[in-house]
């Protein structure tokens, strides 16, 4: 697989900090990567690193061709960026300001501006970034990342500030671009959001990687139980059913719901026992560790690794 | 082409600030009430009242050009820094010496502009008051106008040093503000005190050349007030002008070299920055 991202054994070190250890991993055309971990763990300054913004300690780093830490940047013709808490000079109006940054890549204007519509600034468009809201300059700051059909795309925490309905957009347009062929790292506190979208999820903590891959993936290497939910007839408020193993912890969550963790390998068996066992199943939930879950799973295990 | 479009939008956002209208008026208005209250000591029958002007308005714009010029200049780098976005603007496929240089000329045109237009005024006034001008005095009231516009350029690039050097704006517009005071008022001060302490006895002809040319704003007034024999008469400074061997092109390339220096400075500063 092509990789348009290529990150090896980065590290940076401001002072005595290192705000990334020993960082790599590349990014192939068509990915949408979610990058998480709270706040300090290295995620800007990853996206830094690869816009050349800063220069790593150690390591290199390739994008689009360009190794951005020795100032190369023609690749950035191809590449969107939008910054966390984006800011644009305040005496122009979105048009203008969309406008600059279209010429800056050599994109027709007229182009750029319709994507001010797409983003849904409309009207506002002609009035000054000063009197924006946040929500507004969040998306004047989409509209000039999607410039000139991106092949990387670096979105620093994109959809705070965004209602509902624009992040339904947002997310359809970056679908969009990552099926023809784009690399989409987004970096994003909101996980469930993402759950759905990223194809891989790579997680840092205090700078380093500690997981890396698809949903599935990290589900099958945190081992954590999926959860199935079964609500019975007939059994007393407090009574665990007969059938339930004794080395699956069962508990009982209101009148009628048995939840009972189960390994992921055992999902199909515990089902065939309790559809077996003399008690109606009247309904079954069947819920695979979240986002959230493996997050803090992975996370525990980074803190714990000596 | 990218510095081009970068000074398009300095010159952009200047309009829209109203720097350029401020400082317009604020040279035009200074400019011509030195034309009429300039004039009145010399009478209305003096040949070569743009002379007069010449002398006041070139004194002036030692301190006010290079202010204006410090102001415009000083937040360039480290303002946008600190407003997040030159973050975004260095994210877009442009060197950072283009940033730098197209804000340099879109800062100078601006300056440019303010000055051509607001001494501009006082020409224009003279000349509708029917005072009489001739060919000596126009050439050297264009050298004037030039030389303010390098005086400036001077300052904007040193302003750009300070700007991508620190670390926060307060700090740029502090040290800003010392410097101008240091190179306008402290440094001739000092400089007339050491020659009236050293009598003559270590500082020769050359040393004392070397200092005028260290700093710019030396550099503009030898060339106004001593450039020209029309003017020179009237700024009082003849005698100096026979004995100096500054000549005009000397001192332009000091100005020059004020402002390059700075400026290739400012850029390897800028290059090497972190944000």
């Amino acid at each position: 697989m092509t990789s348009t991202v290529r990150v090896s054994d980065v590290t940076k070190a401001y002072g005595r900090v290192e705000a990334v250890r020993g960082a790599s991993f590349a990014l192939g055309l068509g990915e949408l990567v979610a990058l998480i971990g709270h706040n300090g763990a290295g995620k800007t300054t990853l996206m830094k690193l690869m816009l050349g913004l800063i220069r790593p300690t150690s390591g290199a780093i390739e994008v689009l061709g360009d190794n951005p830490a020795a100032g190369e940047f023609a690749g950035r013709r191809q590449l969107g960026y939008l910054p966390e808490n984006v800011s644009f000079d305040p005496a122009l109006t979105g048009r203008e300001t969309q406008a600059f940054y279209a010429r800056l890549k050599r994109e027709p204007v007229a182009k750029a501006l319709d994507l001010l519509d797409a983003v849904g600034l409309g009207a506002a468009s002609r009035r000054r970034v000063s009197t924006y809201s946040k929500g507004m300059r969040q998306r004047l700051g989409l509209a000039q990342a999607l410039l000139g059909a991106p092949r990387v795309l670096l979105l620093d925490e994109p959809t705070t500030g965004l209602d509902p309905e624009l992040r339904q957009t947002f997310y359809d347009i970056i679908a969009r671009l990552a099926a023809g062929g784009a690399t989409v790292l987004l970096s994003s506190h909101a996980l469930t959001e993402l759950e759905e979208r990223a194809g891989r999820v790579i997680i840092m903590n205090r700078g380093i990687k500690v997981a890396d891959g698809s949903i599935d993936e990290l589900r099958r290497l945190a081992r954590l139980p999926t959860r199935i939910r079964l609500k019975v007839a007939g059994l007393a408020p407090s009574e665990l059913p007969g059938w339930a193993p004794q080395d699956t912890t069962c508990r009982r969550l209101n009148g009628h719901i048995v939840e009972i963790d189960a390994a992921p390998e055992r999902k199909i068996e515990l089902l065939h026992r309790a559809t077996a066992a003399g008690n109606a199943v009247e309904d079954v939930d069947v819920v695979p560790p979240t986002l959230d879950e493996l997050y803090a799973h992975f996370l525990r295990q980074s803190e714990q690794a000596p | 082409m990218n510095v081009l479009i970068i000074a398009a939008k300095e010159i952009h956002q200047a309009i829209r600030n109203r720097w350029v209208l401020a400082a317009t008026l604020l040279l035009a208005g200074l400019a011509l009430s030195l034309t009429f209250l300039g004039s009145a000591p010399t009478g209305n029958v003096g040949a070569r009242a743009l002379d007069v002007v010449i002398v006041s308005l070139s004194s002036l714009t030692i301190f006010l050009v290079p202010l204006i010029a410090l102001l415009i200049s000083h937040d360039a780098i480290v303002g946008e820094m600190e407003r997040g976005t030159m973050l975004l603007l260095l994210s877009y496929p442009v060197a950072r010496w283009q940033v730098l240089l197209g804000k340099f000329l879109g800062h100078l045109a601006v300056l440019a502009f303010a000055t051509c237009l607001g001494y501009g005024a006082a020409v224009g006034a003279l000349a509708a008051t029917g005072s009489q001008i001739d060919n000596d005095s126009l050439l050297a009231f264009g050298a004037m106008v030039g030389s303010s516009v390098l005086l400036g350029a001077a300052f904007v690039a040193i302003g750009y040093l300070v700007s991508a050097l620190v670390r926060d704006r307060g700090t740029a517009a502090g040290i800003c503000i010392g410097l101008w005071l240091l190179l306008v008022l402290i440094y001739d001060m000092a400089l007339l005190g050491v020659l009236a302490l050293d009598q003559g006895r270590s500082i020769s002809a050359a040393v004392l050349n070397a200092l005028l040319l260290a700093n710019p704003t030396d550099a503009y007034r030898l060339i106004n007030l001593t450039g020209f024999a029309n003017v020179s008469t009237f700024a009082g400074m003849a005698g100096l002008a026979q004995t100096t061997s500054l000549t005009i092109p000397v001192l332009l390339t000091a100005l020059l070299g004020w402002t390059l220096l700075p400026l290739t400075l400012a850029a390897l500063a800028f290059s090497r920055r972190e944000l």
